[in-house]
């Protein structure tokens, strides 16, 4: 009997295509799975029955010879940050504890058009903002992976989008829908050796997608492996015109372009990403991932982008200014908490509900975003940070000039312990340090597995593209990928 | 530049979010830490360069002028936490 939880979406979608099994069978063995595994406390909210519905229905298509979907038969899990109609949509904020959207966002919408069906809501940071999942109101999400050193610890998955990237690596569902705002794709992927691209900005609609700091925020797939990416960001991606942001542009068929020959290309490599006391097993994987690449038969060139160490701070100014302004709308008015203590005026009201909403987080985020947005300070501050961003921006114009495509590490080190990062927020934002850059110049960037730490832990390689060059992203994440041997998975513990 | 608890009361004014005096003093070690950290833009040179407004050139859209939604009241107010008839219900605010 076949072990769907073995099976990737390109495999899930071949096999109920080919008629090797039906929809149903993966749908039961991997609501099965999720259900098995509430210590990883991956998702929020499980919903079966949703899931053997949109099997059945991609069942009967077939059995009617009706022409299948791109993820026809996948059963995926979502991020909560993604509006579902009917289902609870929290953003794993106390805030929107019992809000169930009346309405589907795009993303979604376009993945259950696809025929993909959903397992359920998938934990993450409040807000999308953290690194390591420890900032959502429904706790902590376990990574599946542990430290090589017979300890138990538990270990961060990753953030913002770590619901998705543990069930992903614990095989409760071959693939999910993540978003990236500074890294929240990427990073999570590396930490549990899974691959996730975030496209570039506007390829995915950001309507009815809870939101952070608009600007920045981007969906994309997580996956097993880069095929699976490419299916489903195809059944993502789409101009959507209630996305004042979204691209027009058609979705290229990125599947049908995989290709991991790499002659002709540049791969460009940032020595400013060299940092200072680099993790030794960081800067082996990157030479590892040098070697991959020239195999494939690209050339290695060195580039220089000079504002890198500039685009962390940039980013925790636009970012949180970007935040409090969106955040403004939860006010215990219209939807989610409402806290009105007795003899409360409407003012009172706001801020007693957004006290008792948001985690200490997102508090932080929305009161310095209101600092460096307030009278006198704007300049100074945000209007500073969007000069850097342009200038940010503009390394990576100058860097294609000589390079097609850039290598380097998605995160400066292996999955932390939960609880070591969090009494410093400024530690914990350095984690982000590479993910950043391609963030605020709006480029497609992924993540693939490079390797193990000393640890045993996975370590992720980032490439990051030019605009709406996700094939190319792509084909050499599928480089890598074939020379890497990365078959490593976490143990069954839970 | 830095901020004192006056002034972290003062944001959380704006930001309508209530804060204990505790968590007032908490804030100001941590806002003061983040935004110096943050102060290291203020070395870039940046004559010249225009601040960013669009990662990706991309001209606003118009759409034609016809009503596409609407006479969806009971889904807007579906998640009202106090709704009053076809209304939102707040505290009374004119005496």
């Amino acid at each position: 009997m076949t072990d769907f939880s073995r099976l990737g979406v390109a495999a899930i979608r071949d096999g109920v295509a080919k008629g090797d099994f039906k929809a149903v069978e993966v749908a039961e063995a991997l609501n099965a799975r999720v259900a098995a595994a509430k210590a990883l406390n991956a998702f929020i909210v499980e919903t079966p029955e949703k899931a053997i519905a949109a099997a059945q229905a991609v069942d009967a298509d077939r059995a009617a010879g009706t022409p299948l979907g791109k993820m026809a038969g996948v059963p995926i899990g979502m991020k909560d940050l993604f509006c579902t109609e009917g289902v609870q949509t929290t953003a794993a904020s106390h805030i929107l504890e019992g809000f169930v959207p009346t309405y589907e966002s795009t993303v979604s919408a376009n993945l259950w058009k696809a025929g993909a069906g959903m397992l359920g809501k998938l934990n993450m940071d409040q807000f999308a903002m953290g690194s390591s999942n420890e900032t959502s109101y429904f706790g902590n999400v376990i990574s599946p992976w542990r430290r090589n050193d017979g300890g138990n610890a538990a270990l961060a998955p990753g953030g913002s989008s770590g619901g998705s990237s543990s069930a992903i690596a614990a095989r409760l569902c071959p693939a999910a829908t993540g978003t990236d705002t500074g890294g929240s794709i990427r990073q999570p992927a590396a930490f549990v050796g899974i691959s996730g691209i975030k496209p570039t900005y506007g390829r995915c609609s950001r309507w009815g997608v809870v939101a952070f700091a608009s600007s920045l925020d981007q969906a994309g797939p997580m996956a097993r492996d880069v095929r699976d990416c490419a299916i489903m960001l195809e059944a993502m991606a789409g101009f959507d015109p209630k996305d004042s942001t979204s691209l027009d542009l058609p979705v290229p068929a990125w599947e049908a372009g995989l290709n991991s020959d790499l002659k002709g290309k540049r791969i460009g490599i940032p020595k400013e990403y060299r940092l200072d006391g680099i993790d030794a097993d960081i800067a082996k994987m990157w030479d590892n991932g040098i070697a991959w690449l020239k195999d494939a038969g690209a050339e290695i060139v060195d580039i220089s982008l000079p504002h890198t160490q500039y685009a962390l701070p940039a980013y925790y100014i636009i970012a949180p200014a970007e935040a409090s302004s969106n955040l403004a709308r939860y006010d215990g008015v219209r939807f989610g908490l409402r806290d009105l203590p007795e003899g409360a005026g409407l003012q009172d009201m706001y801020a007693a509900t957004r006290a008792a909403g948001f985690g200490e987080e997102v508090r932080r985020r929305i009161m310095i975003g209101t600092y460096v947005l307030s009278a006198g300070f704007y300049d100074a501050y945000y209007t500073q940070a969007q000069k850097v961003r342009a200038l940010i921006a503009r390394d990576f114009d100058n860097a294609w000039a000589s390079c097609d495509l850039i290598l380097a590490p998605t995160a400066p080190s292996a999955a932390f312990g939960l609880g070591e990062k969090t009494s410093d927020p400024l530690s914990m934002y350095l984690n982000d340090v590479f993910a950043v850059p391609a963030s605020l110049a709006g480029l497609p960037a992924m993540s693939v597995p490079g390797g193990l730490s000393k640890e045993g832990l996975p370590l992720g390689l980032q490439i990051i593209g030019k605009a709406l060059d996700e094939q190319a992203v792509l084909n050499a994440g599928l480089a890598i990928e074939q020379r890497s041997g990365f078959t490593a998975e976490a143990g069954e513990w839970w | 530049m830095s901020v004192d608890k006056d002034t972290v009361n003062k944001i959380a004014r704006l930001s309508r979010i209530a804060i204990s005096d505790a968590e007032a003093d908490k804030m100001v070690g941590e806002l003061n830490g983040i935004l110096a950290w943050v102060e290291q833009l203020g070395e870039v040179d940046v004559s010249g360069v225009e601040p960013m407004t669009a990662v990706i050139p991309n001209k606003l859209r118009l759409r034609d002028d016809v009503v596409t939604d609407g006479d969806v009241r009971d889904k807007v107010l579906a998640n009202a936490p106090a709704k009053e008839g076809s209304f939102f219900g707040v505290p009374k605010v004119i005496e």
